[in-house]
């Protein structure tokens, strides 16, 4: 499938996220934010991690008034696959297309290291190949999730939380919690299933050589999804 | 038409832990200053309005807060547009 990586002017993971996609055999393109509009045939749109206009006023706050962001609200609302990791995240929570919203980290630190994840929802086209914890690194200063008490309470009750910090046993507690995210959230998935959010990069951990390959399976579960709905049009 | 000066500030929602001013406030402490209490740090934003009346330069700063300069999901903002200076320019 093609996918489409988004480089913001601060943008500095779009080239680890294509190399990630070409990797889990997909065809990664490079798509401007002054475009117009993604390509056509485009079945996936990333919006990778960095500090997309200097993180100026708030974390991807001037990103979502790029140009290329209206088609990709366009896109999400047909359907379209979008994930944002990092910076992607915070772009999205920023553009609405996901609820709630990322702030300063709760020790005040940008925090650099590999965190362990449970998947929570494994009925996501995002997901569908996870099995167990991953092992996958993070790199941010705002990461903690937040969200009204009434959209957290319909987010977990929904199943939109996907992915949760977790300790070597799987269990979501403070210590293994290296941001302050309520409810220990790493990612979650907008209503639709179509718009999924994390904070972890998962297109840093796809070789053994960048010590962990983990993060793989969130691409091959992109393929997993094609190659289903293939199966269910034939 | 004059020109206004907006004072805008922006500051955590009260039922959101401001990490920032906590620190600060245990700063303050330590230095002594056991009357300082409740800190809270936002951000400080000036800007130009170029409006007939303040009513209005009101509006358009508040629509800016709601449609940017703030988040409404975590920050909560307040505006102080002060009066214009004789010559109707504030530079």
């Amino acid at each position: 499938m093609k996918i489409g990586v988004i480089t913001f002017p601060g943008s500095n993971c779009d080239a680890d996220a294509r190399y990630a996609a070409t990797v889990s055999g997909h065809q990664a393109v490079q798509v401007w934010h002054k475009d117009e509009a993604i390509p056509s045939d485009a079945e996936v749109i990333i919006l990778p991690g960095g500090f997309s206009y200097g993180d100026y006023l708030r974390t991807g706050a001037i990103a979502r008034f790029s140009p290329i962001m209206k088609d990709v609200k366009r896109f999400a609302s047909e359907g379209g696959l979008v994930i944002g990791i990092c910076n992607g995240f915070q772009i999205l929570c920023e553009s609405g297309l996901l609820p709630g919203a990322l702030i300063r980290n709760e020790n005040l630190q940008f925090v650099c290291r590999d965190v362990l994840l449970r998947v929570e929802n494994t009925n996501t086209p995002f997901t569908s190949a996870c099995h167990g914890l991953m092992r996958i690194p993070i790199a941010h200063g705002e990461g903690r999730y937040i969200a009204p008490p009434e959209v957290l309470e319909r987010l977990e009750a929904q199943h939109q939380v996907v992915f949760r910090y977790v300790n070597e046993l799987g269990e979501a507690t403070k210590d293994s919690n290296p941001n302050g995210s309520i409810n220990n959230i790493a990612g979650i998935i907008n209503e639709a299933g179509n718009v999924i959010g994390m904070m972890p990069h998962p297109e840093r951990a796809i070789e053994p050589v960048l010590g962990s390959s983990d993060g793989m399976v969130v691409f091959e579960s992109l393929t997993m999804h094609v190659q289903r709905a293939i199966e269910s049009t034939t | 038409m004059k020109y206004y000066l907006a004072h805008i500030t922006i500051t955590l929602r009260k039922a959101i832990l401001d990490v920032q001013g906590k620190t600060v406030e245990n700063a303050l402490h330590s230095l002594h200053m056991p009357a300082l209490s409740n800190v809270r740090i936002g951000k400080h934003i000036e800007l130009d309005v170029h409006a007939p009346d303040k009513e209005t330069a009101q509006d358009l700063v508040e629509d800016a807060c709601r449609k940017l300069l703030a988040n409404l999901v975590m920050e909560d903002y307040s505006v102080d547009i002060l009066e214009p200076r004789k010559n109707g320019q504030m530079k």
